[in-house]
């Protein structure tokens, strides 16, 4: 672990932003994601790069909408009440074929709700409420690590699909210290030069323009039809997760982020009493991976899904399963992070967990 | 030390209970072992109770929460009325005395009453109680070579704090000596 | 052969999309005109808003960003930080910057962004067919205000110029209007300073425009020019609210 230093979440974040290459951070205070912005308000300034603090959510998101039209690599950060206010640029930037980097720290909701950790945003991060026909590709970590290892990646990932990417995170991940290597290797893509950017025609030859409005019917239907090409490259491509004891489980539990490091200490405590518990950990929520829900044995006795939510992922679970086993659905709401006997009990009476 | 010890440490904000915890994850991580710190974070740590939990591991950590704790620092009564029932039966509760005059009945098997804040004056700063508290749970655990606290701590307040390493090294050697000299406690 | 005239090389081919007798187009003209003329057009990005104006990223020939409603100032302020060398605009309608986008761009104003925007005010929301904007003028009809404007209802006209000028980083606003050839050329020359200072990071400029809207009005061209310089002008002057490079010589 010589590598490794011990860093709170949001500052890993930050900083693994850093690493990504960010130009330009734009951001509004809200809890529990502060640490973000005031760590790089400082080593931005240090590095000549631009970092600012906006008025609102709403002029933060936008901030970087302009940034990303003219070619820069840029990022906000927020938490659930703060990244509402942002979808509208969301929509925006998918809209205009712009590269950003958001990162969401979830909080109990609805309304103001609370400061504790939630996954209560995975609707507003994977369906989104911004208007229209598109998706965010949406990474969901669990740990401090694959928090920076993602966010290392998401610029790029960005870039390639000239897309909103976001990193969703729970407040505990973005409020926890844990040992973290920021050297860890990412994986190299071809990105080809922004040629498309507005940012002066002395950068390019001919003239740019960056928009979303197209108010032929026929030229906005292909203008979707193309941006469809590129969602499906991107669930080609870009579907990640991770399989737990999945050989011949009695259980599957279906879990990502915090909830799943819950779900692990669990299936330790499961295996002492010698049930076969195994785990389907999306990193990708959207998008949503498909591929493991289909090779589950058709003896295993049904599928759990932990959230630290009220059931949004389960949606997605639904789908996949397409009714082959049973769901039971086991979730804690309002900013409690369950602990792993709450899941052992939840697999041992999955009976009433079910929800199909 | 076990494979795993989960370890819950609380007081008032301004005890220095966040930094008593993330001195145990920065040492952990500096012995190359397995070490996760998680606050409990918003307004509750200005002036409320503050807490924050720390597990030190052989082999990487899974879950960040945990039901009950191996060891648990208590700088205040709140603190321990809130996690009295949450500590292992075999575990160990270290309690600030000077606070804490009745703690009452507490069902693990080692119960240290540590007079932090007196021991703190008797060295001129009340701020480094939370140094004597750390040095009679470094002593009752064997948690740690005192190098590596040492060095973590020179780490920790820097430059800018580094007159005041010699009166936090004497808190957390008397608080050692508390515990060698067999502070009251019960098993 | 002599040529007497031709169209700016700061305005595209395309033909304007503007109503007959609306003054967006003399102020795409003296905007695109003052651009070419301080040889600025291969560094300046401008920012489209959504309005009447959502199409002038299809009409400035320089780089251009279409953004949402109201928040034209953040992007631009977004683009600006990050390319400080360039010239950065908006051109804004009296909805977008004055209703929705008020804080944008009060904050950027704050600020002192080193952009320019071009605020155009005709008292109407001209684009989704001439319901009441916060300009529009106390018993003006509108398609929201069917029995005019109301002080206790609808609130005053709000004077967006006289606000910013209590801000400390506008280095230059003026009021202007495009009713005839003097006042054309007087916002000519206010469109251009408002460029040379941000040319010269003095810091936030605006220049407020008062424009006509016939077909929403109700009014012939002729009759829209004459309203504005009778009645708008009434109830907003035309004049320079804030001049850094005077204030600097006194």
């Amino acid at each position: 672990m010589a590598n490794k230093v011990l860093m709170k979440g949001n500052e890993a974040i930050a900083l693994a932003a850093v690493k990504g290459g960010v130009e330009a951070y734009f951001g509004y205070p809200i809890t529990p994601q502060n640490e973000v912005s005031e760590y790089l308000s400082k080593y931005m300034f240090e590095q000549g790069r631009v970092f600012l603090q906006a008025e609102s959510e709403v002029a933060a998101i936008n901030m970087v909408y302009g940034a990303a039209a003219s070619g820069k690599r840029v990022m906000t950060s927020s938490s659930s009440p703060g990244i509402a206010l942002k979808q509208e640029g969301i929509s925006y930037l998918a809209g205009s074929e712009l590269p950003a980097v958001i990162v969401s720290v979830m909080r109990g909701g609805p309304g103001l709700g609370g400061i504790q950790p939630s996954q209560a945003d995975y609707y507003q991060a994977t369906r989104g409420g911004g208007n229209g026909d598109y998706h965010t590709i949406v990474f969901a970590p669990e740990s401090i690590q694959e928090t920076v290892d993602v966010m290392k990646e998401a610029f790029d990932v960005a870039d390639y699909y000239r897309n909103p990417v976001m990193v969703l995170v729970d407040g505990l991940i973005g409020q926890m210290m844990e040992a973290v290597d920021f050297n860890r290797p990412v994986t190299k893509r071809f990105l080809p030069p922004k040629d498309w950017a507005a940012g002066g025609m002395n950068g390019h030859s001919g003239r740019n323009t960056i928009c979303s409005l197209y108010l032929d019917p026929y030229e906005l239907e292909a203008h979707n039809l193309k941006l469809q090409k590129k969602y499906q490259a991107a669930i080609q491509n870009e579907t990640k997760f991770e399989l737990v004891n999945m050989e011949d489980p009695d259980y599957v539990i279906v879990a990502y982020g915090t909830m799943a490091r819950v779900v692990r200490s669990a299936i330790e405590i499961l295996t002492k009493k010698k049930l076969n518990v195994g785990m389907i950990r999306p990193i990708s929520v959207w998008p949503f991976p498909k591929a493991p829900f289909k090779a589950i044995n058709r003896n295993c006795k049904g599928i759990l899904v932990c959230e630290m939510s009220l059931g949004q992922m389960l949606d997605d679970v639904r789908i996949m399963n397409n009714g082959a086993l049973p769901v039971g659905f086991f979730g804690r709401a309002g900013g409690i992070v369950p602990e792993p006997e709450e899941v052992v009990d939840a697999i041992l009476h999955f009976e009433q967990r079910r929800v199909d | 030390m076990n494979d795993s010890v989960n370890i819950k440490v609380a007081g008032f904000g301004g005890q220095g209970v966040m930094m008593f915890g993330q001195m145990l994850a920065y040492a952990a991580t500096e012995e190359e072992l397995f070490a996760l710190w998680v606050p409990s974070y918003g307004p509750e740590t200005r002036g409320g109770t503050a807490n924050c939990s720390v597990i030190v591991a052989k082999k990487p950590i899974n879950s960040p929460v945990f039901q009950k704790a191996d060891r648990l620092v208590a700088f205040n009564l709140p603190s321990l009325e809130k996690f009295r029932d949450k500590v292992e039966k075999n575990g160990i509760v270290l309690y600030n005395s000077s606070l804490i005059k009745e703690p009452g009945a507490i069902s693990a098997s080692t119960v240290l009453a540590v007079p932090a804040n007196d021991v703190a004056l008797s060295l001129g700063n009340i701020q480094v109680a939370n140094m004597v508290m750390l040095g009679a749970f470094l002593e009752v655990t064997g948690m740690f070579l005192p190098a590596t606290v040492e060095h973590i701590l020179q780490k920790l307040l820097g430059e800018r704090k580094a007159h005041l390493m010699p009166i936090n090294l004497a808190a957390i050697a008397a608080g050692r000596d508390l515990v060698k000299n067999g502070a009251s406690s019960h098993a | 052969m002599d040529i007497k005239y031709q169209k700016s090389k700061g305005l595209t081919d395309k033909p304007l999309s503007y109503c007959p007798g609306c003054t967006h187009g003399i102020i795409h003209k003296l905007v695109a005109e003052s651009l070419e003329e301080l040889g600025l057009l291969d560094r300046t990005v401008g920012v489209a808003s959504v309005g009447c104006s959502v199409f002038s990223y299809e009409f400035f020939n320089c780089d251009m960003i279409q953004c949402p409603h109201g928040r034209a100032a953040a992007v631009a302020t977004g683009i600006k930080r990050t390319h400080p060398d360039g010239i950065v605009f908006t051109y804004q309608g009296d909805g977008d910057l004055a209703s929705i986008g008020i804080a944008e761009t009060i904050h950027a104003a704050n600020r002192g962004e080193n952009i320019t925007i071009i605020f155009v005010n005709n008292a109407v929301y001209g684009m989704t067919g001439g319901q009441m904007a916060p300009t529009s003028l106390i018993g003006q009809k509108t398609t929201t205000s069917p029995m005019g404007r109301d002080a206790h209802m609808h609130g005053n006209p709000i004077h967006i110029a006289e606000m910013f000028s209590q801000i400390d980083g506008v280095a230059y606003l003026e009021r202007c209007s495009v009713f005839n050839l003097r006042q054309v050329r007087n916002a000519k020359a206010a469109i251009k300073k408002a460029f040379t200072y941000q040319k010269e990071g003095r810091g936030f400029t605006m220049v407020e425009l008062l424009s006509t809207c016939p077909v929403n009005w109700g009014k012939t061209p002729q009759d829209a020019l004459k309203w504005v310089e009778e009645d708008m002008t009434k109830v907003f002057p035309l004049k320079v609210f804030k001049d850094a490079g005077v204030e600097t010589h006194e």
